[in-house]
């Protein structure tokens, strides 16, 4: 049994828990890399490409710690669906609007069925139990006209990592159908919010990009605010009102404690990490002025990266490192500047109308997403790294701090609706602006910090 | 149990009538009560511990504990100076306490700009209370930005009352 399904993927690398997954092997050729390409996803129309979902077959009903092999494959089917409907730019019919297909299905697909339901691709796949405690998970796609295999991807999880069999599988198909890097196998760290308007307790929480695996870090007695994931997903960048000051901490998730970026007296706050996760920005306010300051996220000696009287305050590293993008107040109102990571070569970028803040540089490079207020609104933009191409992506009361996807293609941010009982919630937009979303969270959310995709 | 809800209601009332003594007052609040000052109910002229936030707000009047300031504006005016001399003579006669000075942003502006800015205004707040003779070692600065309104509508006059800088006893 395990043997047939290695033969079938020729390779099958495991995926265990909190790890480095698990690989594969795609049937076809890369696809043709449009990642030069500036321009957006792809044009939004009423004829989205059907992707056919049924459940993912099993050799036998087995449970597995807990879980039932069969119902898991329903389970990952409906992840796989949801996880590209929300990319916007495919119509998958999932496990409910499909039929059931066999184990034998999963490798010889009756491609006239699927053609019959307008189904341009069809994903297949299959939840086994691998003999040793965990799970065998295959996942396919094929081309319903050509009859043609695009993706095979199989992985061997613990079974408590099924989610992530979905999103990898979400990755492949996604990847192969529209060009673009993956993003669906990435997680979110943002603050949860509950309680009044005037006294909000606000929590650091973790969650995949799709919302699911959510977990609470800390517990509300401090006020938590403005998270950022370090780059490998082991540690949390934050601010912390812990003991009534306004400190930056890091968190390691796994210890399950934290310690101080930098000993200070001083306010510290709105933190993030480097690329590689070597070093650490962050803001810190001395006698009513802010400045920017960069320091080894091992500690180490800070260094001053401005000095203009006004407000210097975040900041975000492209995406090689070299070069960090960032807000100041020193025209007169906020504005986005560029600067060299050792301070130099301070420039303004942002122009155009009201105020702009905010700014995060895209993982790819190519773009600067800001949040631009002006007109009695908040909204969600981007811009090159030069400054131009402005345009905006959301029109709402109140859209702030955006978040790239790990490929560049998708903002999350958070929207606050106003009045006393105002609430704030986490969203998400793709580069059209057309797919508007909000994701699901337990509770209310704001500050979301999209990692990048897991390995 | 007196001194909680006597507390309570001084601090209820200080925010009704925020308005009536500062510079910007919103249109829309209620007259001040009959008869405050100190003169707030049963256990001011009793239970009030000298040196507490209780014997603060009952020196520094009903809206003496703040000042507030204009859309992204940090300066301390005319205003703000009446009632931080009004705070600076407390300070004098209590020697040992010290303070927080809160800082706070209206909910328009965004997160850590609004700690920035919450930051400046206390800072202000506190360097006017330092040229007036108190020690500033005696003054602890906190930026609370946009994450405690004071007033939770989304109006021009909440957002007045919500750019502010509030002094705190905290101690001995």
């Amino acid at each position: 049994m395990k043997t047939s399904v290695v033969a079938a993927f020729g390779l099958l690398l495991s995926l265990t828990s909190g790890q480095a997954l698990a690989q594969t092997v795609t049937a076809s050729s890369q696809t043709e890399n449009s990642a030069e390409s500036p321009e957006v996803v792809a044009t939004i129309s009423n004829n989205r490409t059907i992707i056919a979902i049924p459940s993912l077959a099993t050799s036998s009903v087995q449970t597995v710690a807990g879980l039932r092999t069969d119902s898991l494959g329903r389970q990952i089917a409906e992840v796989i669906a949801a996880d590209l409907e929300r990319s916007g730019l495919y119509d998958p019919v999932g496990p409910s609007g499909v039929r059931a297909i066999t184990r034998a299905e999963v490798q010889a697909p009756r491609f006239a069925d699927w053609q019959a339901r307008n189904a341009e691709n069809v994903v297949h796949g299959f939840v086994d139990a691998s003999g040793t405690g965990g799970l065998v998970v295959g996942c396919y796609l094929y081309d319903t006209a050509l009859g043609s295999e695009l993706v095979r991807k199989g992985f061997e999880i613990q079974p408590g990592d099924w989610r992530r069999a979905a999103h990898k599988c979400a990755d492949a198909i996604y990847s192969r159908l529209s060009g673009e890097a993956p993003f669906f196998d990435s997680r979110v760290a943002y603050i949860a919010e509950t309680g009044p308007k005037g006294n909000r307790i606000k929590r650091l929480a973790i969650m995949d990009s799709d919302g699911g695996n959510h977990r609470f870090i800390t517990n509300g007695q401090a006020l938590a605010i403005s998270p950022r994931f370090s780059p490998d997903y082991k540690k949390i960048v934050y601010v912390s009102y812990l003991n009534d000051r306004v400190r930056v901490f890091i968190y390691d998730v796994a210890a399950g404690s934290q310690k101080l970026v930098t000993e200070s007296r001083n306010t510290t706050f709105a933190p993030r990490w480097s690329p590689d996760g070597t070093q650490i920005l962050y803001s810190m306010a001395v006698g009513g002025n802010t400045d920017i300051y960069r320091i080894s996220a091992g500690g180490g000696t800070p260094v001053r990266l401005t000095s203009t009287p006004g407000i210097d305050v975040g900041g975000s590293f492209s995406p090689d490192g070299r070069k960090i993008v960032f807000e100041s107040d020193r025209s007169g109102s906020q504005q986005i500047y560029t600067m060299n990571i050792d301070g130099s070569n301070q420039q303004r970028i942002s122009f155009g109308g009201g105020r702009s803040a905010t700014p995060e540089w895209s993982p790819r490079g190519d773009l600067i997403a800001f949040t631009r207020l002006g007109g009695g609104e908040f909204r969600i933009g981007v811009m090159t790294p030069s400054g131009g191409s402005a345009r905006m992506l959301t029109n709402s009361w109140q859209d702030e701090a955006p978040t790239w996807s790990p490929n560049g293609r998708v903002i999350q941010f958070f929207r606050t609706t106003p009045g006393r009982e105002g609430k704030s919630s986490l969203w998400q937009v793709d580069l059209t602006g057309v797919n508007l979303r909000r994701l699901p969270t337990p509770q209310d959310g704001s500050d979301p910090s999209w990692g990048p995709v897991l390995p | 149990m007196t001194i909680r809800k006597s507390t309570a209601m001084i601090a209820a009332i200080t925010m009704l009538a925020v308005g009536a003594c500062a510079k910007k007052a919103p249109d829309t609040l209620p007259p001040v009560p009959e008869g405050t000052g100190t003169d707030t109910g049963a256990g001011t002229g009793t239970g009030v511990v000298p040196g507490s936030q209780e014997d603060f707000l009952a020196s520094v009047g009903l809206s003496g504990d703040r000042i507030f300031f204009d859309f992204d504006q940090y300066n301390v005016d005319s205003a703000d100076m009446a009632t931080l001399q009004s705070q600076s003579q407390w300070m004098q006669r209590n020697p040992a306490v010290r303070v927080t000075l809160e800082g706070h942003a209206d909910e328009r502006g965004t997160r850590d700009y609004n700690i920035a800015l919450g930051e400046r205004r206390a800072n202000a707040a506190k360097n006017y209370l330092a040229s007036l003779g108190i020690d500033p070692s005696r003054i602890n600065v906190i930026s609370y930005g946009k994450e405690r309104p004071a007033e939770l509508g989304s109006t021009e006059d909440a957002y007045a009352k919500n750019r502010r800088a509030v002094t705190v006893v905290i101690g001995q």
